[in-house]
């Protein structure tokens, strides 16, 4: 007999699971942006089960909202070039057993040290929003606001790195030549400057 | 519900995202692949926050927690990643060879 958290579960385990091996290994860095959001999204699934709705709504602002489009933008602007044949370097091998043993030795140990403990869904003392706000605002509001002027901190360093330091001298534009213009293309017009009146 | 199935899943998902830090040789999806494995950590947190009830709530702050400092990692990341591309053309890590000894 399952519980109807299980059979979720085992659904969002499936999303997961399939979404994430495809992130690591899509030849389109574009489809691995959006196999991303997938995964994601069954992350926020799960929170939803564990009884963590608020968790699971700012899971789905920040990530799914904004880091998965920032990281489109950083696709975007770094010009991968879509038809590449390739985007992994030669020690898949290396890399997958490298993954396999961390994968075996920590869900052994974790599986181990925690052997028959069962999570219970029963909602106790009203939904957690409210007590996961009681314990921000009084035990932990001083990491809160270290947290706050760190995000400050990091997207004023982000500005501070990525912008062009010779904003103020003029770019150079680049003209195509005649050759380059296709030829349906009508030339471009003359501007011709009106000197005196007659 | 066992919780060794959030914990064996959330180990799944940390190894995926080491596969992909270490096989892949673009720096826009290694930081693809640094999101999974936060992930899988969060996942943790928020299942022994479920599995500890009341006294588990700090699990579903330090989850909120690891989201903000995720969110700030990938602006800095996105920024430096920005700037080498406008110094080399190319994001290609293999080639990023000029601080190693």
């Amino acid at each position: 007999m399952h519980s109807g958290q299980e059979v979720i579960f085992w659904i969002a385990a499936v999303l997961i699971g399939g979404a994430g091996i495809r992130v690591v290994t899509s030849q389109n860095v574009v489809h691995a942006a959006l196999y991303l959001v997938a995964t994601l999204s069954g992350v926020a699934v799960l929170y939803v089960i564990l009884l963590a709705e608020f968790v699971a709504w700012v899971q789905v602002l920040v990530y799914v909202g904004a880091v998965v489009v920032l990281m489109l933008f950083g696709l975007m602007l770094t010009r991968a070039p879509l038809g590449k044949a390739n985007y992994d370097n030669d020690q898949r091998p290396l890399a997958a057993l490298c993954a396999l043993a961390i994968f075996g030795v920590t869900s052994y140990i974790m599986v181990d040290a925690f052997a028959g403990k069962e999570i219970s869904f029963a909602r106790t003392l009203g939904t957690t929003t409210a007590s996961l706000s009681q314990v921000i605002f009084s035990a932990y509001v001083l990491p809160f606001e270290v947290v706050s002027i760190l995000l400050l901190a990091a997207l004023v360093g982000a500005v501070v790195i990525a912008r062009r330091d010779d904003y103020d001298r003029p770019r150079p534009v680049r003209r195509r030549a005649l050759s380059e213009r296709p030829l349906d293309e009508p030339p471009p017009l003359e501007r011709t400057e009106v000197t005196g009146a007659r | 519900m066992p919780v060794s199935y959030f914990l064996v899943l959330s180990s799944l998902l940390f190894s995926i995202g080491i596969y992909g830090v270490l096989a892949r040789e673009n720096a826009v999806l290694v930081l693809l692949s640094i999101e999974l494995m936060l992930n899988a950590v969060n996942i943790n947190l928020v299942a022994f926050a479920a599995l500890f009830k009341q006294s588990g709530i700090p699990g579903q702050v330090f989850a909120l927690f690891v989201i903000a400092v995720a969110a700030a990692e990938v602006g800095i990341g996105l920024a430096i990643v920005i700037l080498i591309f406008r110094n080399r053309q190319d994001v290609d890590l293999d080639e990023m060879s000029l601080m190693k000894w």
